[in-house]
């Protein structure tokens, strides 16, 4: 297959990820959108590591797997505490400061 | 069609119609669940790739343990389908859409036409990927990338940190 | 693409394979009731045919015509998904396990594995790593709170025991030549260990064998590690509300699980189809399938193990078991690969990395242990962070 191809895959999953962030107000669903983009710029990497005949792009991947697990640690633990706290986790209700 | 063009527009159909359940479930478990099936359905592109390292470390981080720990916190905290109260209104969400297949000409657009470098049309010839094997990986990450993964294990014992203190605190202030 | 070797003898090989699987589970079922009956000096089930051998065939007609029940209150589609979701993973794992040398038949040299993928001991990890959705989903969609109750227990168990797991192989990877094939490959690491016990992965990485074979049982869900379903507290945890040939599916999931646990370990730590020579006795016919005999029977003895230690070991409390995972485990494996690789780059030899391992690990037992006795304070059995991790849950189990 192309590089376009895969290119143009991981532009439209990309897409997505933005999407489900702009229209989805519960914070679980934004935080997996994101998981959504980071896998999309992944799959660029891995598809221009191949073409070049390079391994740096997979490597990234790996860097960027490992962010992504960190990420999901804190941001799940915040989406914990703030349920506790307000008992919701919809973004559009958890809107104030020193809340 | 050759094989691979067959399984590209597989995985490629699978991912994308994962992605879009992913945005369109209404329940948190079953849009995790979406998810999954397209971190699955990248793995078989990246191993289409030739990429069979990243592959395998995408299902044991991504669907082994990023997902286990979204599906234990929306079981966890019983989350349900969120109240009407926070909805957005159908303006917006149209008005979202549209910039959305904005964003999407665009990158498409770029993907096409970006490729001008002529070492990337070059080396598309060479489909056969000698110098991307997992023995490559493993030699530029302890060599040339030796800082950068430091650093990214500085990383995780941060999130640790961060964790363990957001819930501890937590667990103050309730008593 | 030629229709033998490409075709038909890889068909002939999964065929095999997913039969022998299915019988094995049989095998173990009745196994299992034979053996927990002599352990208790008793008989196990005796009267369907010779020795009661016809019993799993008897259960299962028996699990066939049961009405395949699904209650109101679940949700269905995630309900009827989650027995095929343990039961998937149990059964494409055993594609990368080599169970036996190689045969010479018609011209081919046949590989006893369906698949020598170069990846091969990642992709047992990927696989095995999945088998938590089935337990978690059947739990949710099960809408009980007991189910509920295991699944939250399976998850963070499994997760917990997954580190353990794969970092329980690096010492092993670590070791494993990559001149004769990628190190990743559980063919490479089975060739690489030599005919003799003494140069069998076990001896050299013994603390690591151990921590594996523990954080396997885990993996499992059995005995002393069955928190998920534990009837006296959770009734049958998460697959209370199944019945019939679904509830039938979790049973078989889990013997499955068990069998290619075991094919696992003897092909990473117990040499394979390695046996003093035995393996290249007769022609290249008869030695492929007595290599594939002496695997199946290492992994036959391994099974009764399994057996052993569950009608020997009480079951772990909840605190008990994430301490000794995190606590002792942990720590093991990690020492394990900072000793092995110190001792295998100044020394070169397994006798000095096999002892060094077995010195830290104990060094560190000591050490985690003493800090354990030192930091005890008088407090409820359940610690406070458990406490605000499940709050409901371990109230409930108060």
């Amino acid at each position: 297959m192309p590089l376009e191809a895969y290119l143009i895959l991981s532009a439209l999953l990309f897409t997505i990820g933005v999407v489900g962030v702009l229209i989805r107000r519960n914070a679980i669903i934004i935080f997996m959108c994101i998981e959504l983009m980071l896998n999309a710029a992944n799959l660029a990497f891995v598809a221009i590591s191949r073409s070049l005949g390079e391994a740096s792009g997979q490597v990234f991947v790996i860097f960027v797997m490992a962010v992504a697990a960190a990420e999901v640690a804190i941001g799940l633990a915040i989406i914990v505490s703030v349920f506790k706290h307000r008992q919701t986790i919809n973004v559009d209700e958890v809107n104030s400061l020193k809340g | 069609m050759n094989p691979e063009q067959i399984l590209f527009i597989l995985f490629g159909a699978v991912s994308l119609i994962g992605a879009i359940a992913v945005i369109s479930f209404r329940h948190p478990i079953y849009s995790a669940l979406s998810l999954i099936v397209t971190f699955f359905a990248q793995a078989g592109l990246f191993v289409l790739l030739g990429a069979h390292f990243v592959a395998a470390v995408q299902v044991i981080v991504y669907a082994g343990a990023i997902m286990v720990l979204f599906l234990f916190v929306i079981m966890l905290l019983n989350l349900g389908t969120l109240s009407a109260k926070g909805a957005m209104s159908r303006k917006l969400k149209g008005f979202a859409v549209i910039l959305g297949i904005l964003l999407a000409i665009e990158g498409v657009y770029i993907a096409v036409n970006a490729i001008n470098d002529p070492a990337v049309a070059s080396a598309e010839t060479a489909t056969e990927s000698v110098n991307t094997t997992t023995y490559n990986i493993g030699e530029l990450l302890f060599n040339e990338y030796l800082l950068p993964f430091e650093v990214t294990s500085l990383i995780l014992l941060a999130a640790l940190i961060g964790v363990i203190v957001l819930v501890k605190r937590g667990n103050q202030e309730e008593n | 693409m030629e229709l033998l070797p490409d075709i038909i003898i890889p068909i002939i090989k999964i065929l095999f394979i997913a039969h022998l699987l299915i019988i094995g589970v049989m095998a173990m079922i009745w196994a299992e009731r034979r053996v927990s009956g002599w352990m208790q000096d008793r008989l196990g089930p005796n009267r369907v045919g010779p020795q009661g051998l016809l019993q799993p065939i008897a259960d299962g007609l028996k699990f066939m015509f049961k009405e395949d029940l699904i209650p109101n209150h679940v949700d269905k589609p995630l309900y009827v998904l989650a027995p095929a979701m343990l039961l998937v993973p149990a059964l494409i794992t055993v594609a990368v396990v080599p169970f036996g040398s190689s045969i010479e038949l018609f011209g081919e040299t046949i590989n006893l594995q369906i698949a020598d993928i170069n990846i091969g001991i990642l992709y047992v990890l990927a696989i095995t790593s999945l088998g938590v959705y089935g337990v978690v989903l059947g739990a949710w969609a099960s809408n009980n709170k007991y189910s509920l109750l295991g699944g939250l227990r399976s998850s963070a168990q499994m997760i917990s025991y997954e580190l353990t797991l794969g970092l329980g192989i690096i010492g092993v990877l670590m070791l494993t030549d990559s001149a004769t094939g990628s190190a990743l490959s559980l063919r490479t690491i089975a060739i690489e260990q030599g005919a003799y016990l003494w140069q069998w992965n076990f001896l050299i990485h013994f603390p690591a064998f151990l921590a594996f074979t523990t954080a396997m049982f885990a993996e499992t869900n059995r005995l002393p590690f069955d928190l998920a379903e534990a009837e006296q507290e959770l009734v049958a945890g998460y697959h209370t509300e199944y019945s019939s040939m679904k509830f039938a599916m979790f049973f078989m999931a889990e013997y499955m699980n068990m069998i290619v646990g075991s094919a696992v370990v003897v092909t990473l730590f117990l040499g394979g189809w390695h046996f003093f020579g035995l393996e290249n006795v007769g022609g290249p016919v008869w030695s492929g399938l007595i290599s594939f005999g002496i695997f199946f029977v290492k992994t036959a003895i391994f099974l009764f193990v399994f057996i052993w230690v569950r009608w020997t070991l009480p079951r772990f409390r909840y605190d008990q078991l994430m301490n000794f995972g995190w606590k002792f485990l942990l720590p093991i494996v990690l020492t394990s690969i900072v000793v092995t690789g110190t001792l295998w780059i100044t020394t070169g030899s397994r006798l000095v990395v096999g002892i060094g391992n077995v010195v830290a690990a104990f060094i560190v037992v000591s050490i985690v242990a003493g800090l354990l006795v030192m930091n005890k304070a008088p407090e409820p059995a359940i610690p406070d962070n458990d406490r605000q991790i499940t709050p409901s849950a371990l109230d409930a189990i108060e």
